[in-house]
């Protein structure tokens, strides 16, 4: 893919919130790094799925991408517009090509406008005037996300969880933009609407070409809607790959350990399965550890690991690890891809949770109670 | 269903509220047998909250009618009154929530909160409470728990305070633990942390849990025995095996198939169960679950949408509420 076709860049962004001391002259003291150096970029019709665990950095992300965060640094151009550093005023042509979707489908709705109303807004704050009239893009918006046009007049309480939702994706599909950040959108949801959401998210990108940066922590939910995936672990991105490597290859320690730990709903797999159990805690952005930020947890932590933070590289076909010790492939098992053919199941994916993570032998149970994980973490 | 060691018999909770009258659970049976785990598996609204507080005794009278039995080793705590519900409370029984947070008293530090929790229910000295706290914090993996013993709440991760709530739950050796959604507010790393400790203590300690959770991948992990709770009722029960591998409601079947999972092929489209879950104040005619089954036209004479089935028998030990476990081929099915 060119450059040209990217909607979104973003490059070496950062958000740092001052800590200030009490009293009657705050003073500062302190940073804490939520987002310390992210770069990613995003094609046309693609979606990446943002993964990590909570307090990583990964919501800050992507509203610092909209710039609800004000970001300490760094570069954000989406569809060739750089829109660093603008006020809010210019910022409003960004609105218009870039939207968001919420976790809560409880508080993202006013509960005093009417459906009607808040899928109307995007378009009365841009003052666009859709062809057919507001009302008829509502109601057209409406069905398109399989609600009843009907209901138009109704408030967001009386409709259920996933109907929310739904309201909350009419809004943000409104303006055809380009892109659409999704912050946790099912992570709130009863399992059976999970799916339904996830489908339609995959539908609209289907009929607009919209591009997802899709932020999650369920790596499930990621596998199923995203092209690639990056994994952030406090404040910086780890990891990025194509979906079909970050789940059958994956190179850093702390993909493994995530992927291991998502408990699967196949008892006798579940029993079979060997897991790499992280020891500790996430460590506290105000003062992350020296070195590379997870060696603190790591099962393959060097001395080198304490003191030089690892650079992102590319270990080929675009998967690019920031790790001095990436697992090799041989040890999780070769793996040789299909191609991503539409329906058909492709078990290469499932291989790591089968028999392949036994082969990493001496990694497979190691356990990190001990060491530098015990008070650290806490 | 055999007498267990926790048996629900017939429960019943409903609500009085401005809509209406709300049947948060309506009619749930269940038993679990001694040191087995039992996961009530359920969406939210289902009533599996409802059933576990009931069962603690955690609901208000005032608020809530209940009717029904839930024996404990011989006792029906629902017969009780308050304070006998109060003695046992935290002695032979005890329950982990999902926040533990908000479970914990942010003023008073964790050590003092379980030695109220021990001298509660024991006549120990100050001292030996002291020394048991400090025990059950190392017990559940917290580091330097001598310590760490005079925290306050804000001072730990989400990780160590569900491990000490999951200290004070089991301080006092409970022989019914019913755990509640325990790992939901967690991240995949600490929750593996926390079911691999809750599935070693149980083995240490031969407790009862009732693990009541909507994530199919942690009841894959823990759970002897499953029961389906949807729309307030209990809808299928077996063991783990066959609840998983053999699923016998469509509910089940729907729920398995529409979760997104990492360790089978992937295939471009989710298949989820249609609609929404029904509404508690109003629920649909016949079988609960039919407005968004797939099957429903299966069985002749639209049974479905006009007679409530009954849990029923498809196989030893494998109950499952919907008509088509009636069909007659079906070998061995009868009234529980």
């Amino acid at each position: 893919m060119s450059d040209d076709d990217r909607v979104l860049e973003v490059e070496d962004l950062r958000v740092h919130f001052p800590v200030r001391s009490r009293g009657v002259f705050p003073r500062t003291i302190g940073q804490i790094r939520a987002v310390d150096g992210v770069s990613l970029h995003l094609g046309a019709g693609e979606t990446l799925g943002l993964v990590g665990e909570s307090g990583c950095g990964k919501s800050t992300t992507g509203r610092a991408i909209l710039r609800l965060t004000t970001p300490t640094a760094g570069r954000v151009v989406v569809n060739g517009t750089d829109f660093s550093g603008l006020s809010r005023r210019q910022l409003r042509p960004l609105r218009r090509q870039a939207q968001m979707i919420f976790q809560d489908p409880y508080n993202a709705l006013n509960p005093r406008q009417t459906v009607g109303s808040i899928i109307a807004a995007p378009y009365r704050i841009q003052k666009v005037d859709p062809p057919g009239g507001v009302r008829n893009a509502v109601r057209d918006l409406m069905d398109r996300v399989g609600l009843n046009p009907e209901h138009v007049n109704r408030y967001p309480n009386e409709f259920s969880g996933g109907q929310r939702q739904r309201i909350g994706v009419a809004r943000a599909v409104a303006l055809s933009p380009k892109l659409i950040i999704c912050d946790e959108p099912v992570s709130a949801l009863d399992v059976s609407i999970q799916a339904q959401i996830i489908n339609l998210l995959q539908d609209l990108q289907k009929d607009f070409g919209v591009s997802y940066l899709f932020i999650a922590h369920d790596l499930a939910v990621v596998r199923q809607i995203a092209h690639r995936v990056a994994i952030m672990y406090l404040g910086n991105i780890v990891e990025t790959a194509t979906r079909e490597q970050i789940y059958s290859r994956p190179l850093h320690p702390y993909t493994h350990a995530l992927l291991s730990a998502v408990p699967i709903p196949d008892p006798r797999a579940q029993t079979e399965r060997e897991r790499i159990v992280l020891g500790g805690d996430l460590p506290s952005p105000l003062n992350p550890p020296s070195g590379c930020v997870f060696h603190t947890r790591c099962f393959v932590a060097q001395d080198r690991c304490r003191t030089e933070a690892p650079r992102m590289r590319d270990m080929g076909a675009g998967h690019q690890v920031a790790c001095h010790f990436p697992l090799e492939a041989q040890q999780v098992g070769t793996v040789i891809h299909g191609p991503d053919s539409g329906l058909t199941a492709q078990p290469d994916e499932s291989r790591y949770f089968s028999e392949s993570i036994t082969d990493l032998g001496a990694v497979g149970t190691t356990r990190l109670d001990s060491a530098n994980s015990t008070d650290e973490g806490i | 269903m055999t007498e267990g060691f926790l048996s629900v018999e017939n429960l019943r909770v409903s609500f009085a509220t401005d809509d209406g009258v709300v049947k948060a659970v309506d009619g749930s049976s269940f038993s679990v047998s001694q040191g087995e785990t039992l996961a009530i598996v359920g969406e939210s609204g289902s009533g599996k909250s409802v059933t576990a507080q009931a069962i603690m005794g955690l609901l208000s009278e005032t608020r809530a009618v209940i009717d029904g039995r839930v024996v404990l080793d011989g006792t029906d705590l629902l017969a009780l009154k308050d304070d006998e519900v109060r003695r046992l409370r935290g002695d032979r029984m005890a329950m982990i929530f999902q926040d533990p947070l908000s479970s914990l008293h942010p003023f008073y530090r964790i050590g003092d909160q379980l030695v109220e929790a021990v001298r509660t229910h024991r006549k120990v000295s100050k001292k030996e409470a002291r020394e048991r706290a400090i025990e059950g914090l190392r017990r559940v993996g917290i580091p330097a728990a001598e310590r760490r013993v005079d925290d306050y709440p804000h001072q730990l991760s989400g990780g160590m305070r569900q491990r000490v709530m999951i200290a004070m739950a089991l301080i006092n050796e409970p022989e019914l633990l019913i755990a509640d959604e325990p790992t939901t507010a967690l991240d995949v790393t600490v929750q593996a942390q926390i079911t691999e400790l809750m599935v070693d203590l149980q083995k240490q300690t031969g407790t009862t849990l009732i693990i009541i959770t909507h994530d199919l991948g942690v009841v894959a992990d823990m759970a002897d025995h499953v029961c389906v709770m949807y729309g307030g009722r209990v809808v299928e029960y077996g063991t783990i095996d066959d609840v998983y591998y053999h699923p016998a409601m469509p509910y089940t079947q729907g729920l398995l198939a529409s979760v997104p999972r990492l360790d089978s092929g992937r295939s471009e489209r989710l298949d989820p169960i249609p609609g929404n879950p029904p509404s508690l104040i109003n629920l649909p005619s016949g079988c609960v679950f039919h407005p968004r089954c797939s099957r429903r036209d299966e069985v002749p004479g639209d049974q479905c949408r006009t007679v409530e089935p009954q849990l029923l028998e498809v196989s030893a030990g494998h109950l499952s509420r919907c008509h088509l476990a009636q069909n007659p081929s079906t070998q061995g099915v009868r009234d529980v």
